[in-house]
């Protein structure tokens, strides 16, 4: 490091905090949320220890919900918190984190705009450091508000610390992690892919480790953060030593990210750009093939991820029957209820509502490429040239659609191959699952739907208004019933509509509305794109 | 022959602020016109409406002979665009963007054209995009304007990243284009650039045309910078038409300099040689000092 190189960071910083002033309270008030409205039903609505005994069953064995939600370290309202949230609030922190490392260091980087910055008297390192101590600031706000907020609703003090803390603690390990991989890669988008490929294999890592039973690798539960959140056993005897290896991870990130920030050039990664074509292949020739090809590359990350996770969760789908294996009563009731294949198609069922939510997700990221293609100035060449209006805004709607067909595609069958090579007959689980799997598309094309609505008629908000609108079907259709939402609020989503498959009773009629809903949505925002300015 | 662009009364405000406020503006077909004026002018705001990305809200436009709003489709494969911020796709390397922009624009290069734009430029196709300057950036939007066979072309402060010796090389170009019979619409705020190319001017400020004709009609209304040395001093006191005389001894003699506005030229012409020659340099005004006048004027007329 040379003398002078964290010269400017403070203004830096403040710099970051002002234009992130709208995303990073958002992120923090998402967790906060998220965390404490769950502690909150399960105080409430679970206050005796023998209405907490059937949860705590299902919680136990089952490797389905091992798998999704970790393991469930005791019987306490805390424990049970700390097991339906931790994981996933930890998830949230680390996106948090990785959103704004890459954003405050790689983003602008690329888009030249550290380039102003850095001929000012700024040090060599300082844009990171002020990316880094803004992500800090972000979880350190995230710990103390979550350690304020869960004792408030009524649970234990230290427990409450430690949940809070290791959820902070792993933003801090990924902000570590997103340092380094804003290093590497010279875009931000491949570098922002790379953390969330980390992010991804951790959440698998610990999912398997779980999951897997006393034969299986249960150590996978230590190697990677998102794991932690469970090894310190939040409200069920805290292993507060468990905190150092999250930060020990941050620090190896950060000390990485400085050494290699400090050799190489500006703009440059370290994976090297390799030179492409120096002329256009015949197949690059329009709006659709140029979506595509710069939608491709998500795309198949997607892909990949959904075909992993699926295929693991599916798989996951066949020890739930061994569930109630140990009480007569719970399987008298349980058989009643429609037995261990009703059980294995709720949870299958699930699966799939995930799939859905998350692939509408993929669908809004997918339509809002319209809206920074026009912000960053690439729609106008291709506007100025022959192509529409309505062609260009098509192009990127039309691989949103086909991107989002395919991980639902891909879904169902990662589901019922893992399931089906499990449990036996996987041709019939296949064909079941992909249905079940391509019976979210209408929804989930509901929310892109609305994307692109407000991208043709309220560009400026096209990215506030397509998120949110994802983030309230997320909380609806995932928290609704613990919170017991009240019906008609559920009925908002357009996934509440969506039968339940497999095991459902499925009937034409939400399909077809759901349809013409997405269909109206988007001619909606097509023709408010033929009528309004661009840029 | 029609006009390629004719707009009047043009106007459109973003919120509260007024971007253009009564522009005209008409080119002809097969000229090389430059569009001059200051940052925020509204040049940008100009050319965007009239490629149809913005809507007008006032004023009449017409672009080759079409609604710029209405059949921005078919008239964009008649025309070819350079953006003042040249950004594109970084993935993609510069001669994919030379090609795809060919083809959205619905048409081909003609492959030897495009290499001899490509060597003539000095630019590397196979780099990804991510990792041109902005020069180089500017030279693929360039070489994808020039290669094609639209008969407009609108460029935007085109030479803005460019070096003089690409600079030279553009100039080039935009003179064989005008050759060729291509019309050209230049937006620009170098003044030697419009000065070297242009057939017809026209000077915007403030969202409205102030001035618009060809640089000798321009040069009528002004003025002509005299520098003279002579034998002897010379009274030029109380001559209508002298302005900003500055006389002063050099070795041997009187050195003067003045502007004369070109009414006056002769009078002062026979006083000077009355007074003995020596030297003489008469130039007309430079497009610079055209704009520094009607702007420096226009805002002192402002402050009164």
């Amino acid at each position: 490091m040379t003398t002078g190189s964290l010269t400017g960071t403070t203004a830096l910083a403040k710099l970051a905090l002002r234009r992130d002033k709208i995303m990073l309270p958002a992120w923090v008030y998402v967790v906060v949320i998220g965390v404490s409205a769950n502690a909150y039903a399960f105080v409430k609505l679970y206050k005796t220890a023998s209405s907490r005994a059937a949860l705590v069953a299902s919680g136990q064995d089952n490797p389905a919900l091992l798998f999704l939600y970790g393991r469930l370290n005791g019987t306490s309202t805390g424990a049970l918190t700390a097991w339906r949230y931790g994981v996933w609030g930890a998830l949230f922190a680390a996106l948090m984190s990785i959103f704004i490392v890459i954003r405050h260091t790689r983003a602008d980087e690329e888009a030249g705009r550290l380039e102003l910055i850095g001929s000012a008297r700024v040090g060599r390192q300082a844009p990171l450091v002020s990316a880094l101590a803004v992500a800090a600031v972000a979880n350190a706000v995230l710990t103390v508000v979550l350690c304020a907020v869960l004792p408030l609703i009524g649970l234990p003090a230290a427990g409450s610390a430690a949940l809070a803390l290791a959820i902070g603690t792993c933003g801090l390990a990924f902000t570590g992690i997103s340092a380094v991989a804003a290093q590497l890669t010279s875009g931000a988008r491949a570098a922002r892919g790379l953390a969330i490929g980390v992010l991804g294999a951790a959440f698998l890592a610990r999912a398997v480790g779980d999951s897997a039973g006393a034969s299986g690798p249960a150590w996978l539960t230590w190697v990677l953060p998102l794991g932690w959140t469970e090894t310190l056993r939040p409200y069920a005897g805290e292993r507060w030593w468990v905190l150092a290896l999250p930060l020990a991870v941050c620090a190896a990130g950060v000390w990485v990210a400085f050494a290699v920030a400090a050799h190489r050039d500006y703009g440059a990664g370290v994976l090297p750009d390799r030179p492409g074509r120096p002329a256009a292949s015949a197949l690059l020739r329009g709006p659709f093939s140029l979506a595509w090809r710069l939608q491709w590359g998500a795309l198949a990350g997607w892909v990949a991820g959904y075909a992993v996770l699926f295929a693991v969760c599916g798989a996951a789908a066949k020890g739930i029957g061994q569930l109630f294996g140990t009480s007569s009563a719970l399987e008298k009731e349980f058989t009643r209820l429609g037995g261990q294949s009703a059980l294995v198609n709720a949870y299958l069922a699930a699966l799939m509502l995930l799939a859905g939510l998350v692939a509408a997700a993929y669908a809004v990221s997918a339509v809002l490429r319209l809206r920074s293609e026009e912000t960053e100035g690439r729609a106008e060449p291709v506007l100025a040239a022959a192509s529409g209006r309505v062609r260009w805004g098509l192009s990127h709607v039309v691989v949103a659609v086909i991107g989002t067909a395919v991980l639902l595609a891909v879904a169902g069958v990662a589901t019922g191959l893992g399931y089906g090579l499990r449990a036996g007959g996987a041709g019939a689980e296949v064909g079941r699952m992909l249905g079940a799997g391509m019976a979210e598309l209408p929804a989930a094309l509901v929310i892109a739907g609305i994307a692109i609505a407000a991208f043709g008629r309220l560009p400026r908000a096209a990215a506030a208004v397509g998120w949110t609108a994802l983030g309230l079907v997320v909380v609806l259709n995932i928290f609704g019933q613990v919170l017991q939402v009240s019906h008609w609020l559920l009925d908002v989503s357009p996934f509440t509509h969506v039968p339940r498959l497999p095991g459902g009773a499925v009937s034409a009629g939400p399909f077809l509305w759901l349809s013409v809903l997405a269909v109206s949505l988007g001619v909606t925002g097509l023709a408010g794109l033929r009528r309004r300015d661009i840029g | 022959m029609a006009n390629a662009i004719e707009a009047s009364g043009l106007r459109k405000s973003f919120g509260q602020a007024t971007a253009l406020d009564g522009l005209d503006l008409s080119v002809r077909a097969g000229e090389v016109h430059a569009f001059l004026g200051p940052n925020g002018a509204g040049k940008t705001t100009t050319i965007r409406i009239l490629l149809g990305l913005l809507r007008k809200d006032g004023g009449d436009v017409s672009l080759l002979g079409g609604d710029p709003w209405r059949d921005a489709t078919t008239l964009h494969s008649r025309l070819a665009y350079v953006p003042g911020d040249v950004t594109l796709w970084p993935g993609l390397t510069g001669g994919e963007i030379i090609d795809l922009l060919a083809r959205l624009r619905g048409g081909q290069h003609d492959p030897k054209r495009r290499q001899q734009l490509i060597e003539l430029f000095d630019l590397d196709p196979s780099k990804k995009a991510r990792a041109y300057s902005k020069g180089n950036r500017q030279k693929v939007a360039l070489i994808a304007a020039l290669a094609s066979d639209a008969e407009l072309l609108v460029l935007d402060e085109p030479t803005s990243g460019l070096d003089p010796l690409m600079e030279a090389t553009f100039r080039d170009c935009v003179t064989a284009e005008r050759r060729g019979g291509r019309t050209v619409l230049l937006s620009s705020h170098i003044l030697a650039e419009a000065e070297a190319l242009a057939d017809r001017v026209t000077i915007i400020r403030a969202g409205r045309t102030v001035e618009t004709g060809t640089l000798a009609d321009m040069r009528h209304l002004t003025r002509t910078t005299i520098d003279a040395e002579l034998s002897t001093p010379v009274s030029l006191d109380g001559l209508p038409g002298v302005h900003d005389a500055v006389t002063g001894r050099s070795d041997d003699g009187v050195r003067l300099r003045c502007e004369v506005d070109n009414a006056a030229l002769n009078e002062v012409l026979s006083r000077l040689s009355a007074a003995g020659v020596r030297t003489l340099t008469c130039r007309p005004p430079t497009l610079e000092e055209l704009f520094l006048r009607h702007y420096s004027e226009r805002t002192v007329a402002t402050v009164q």
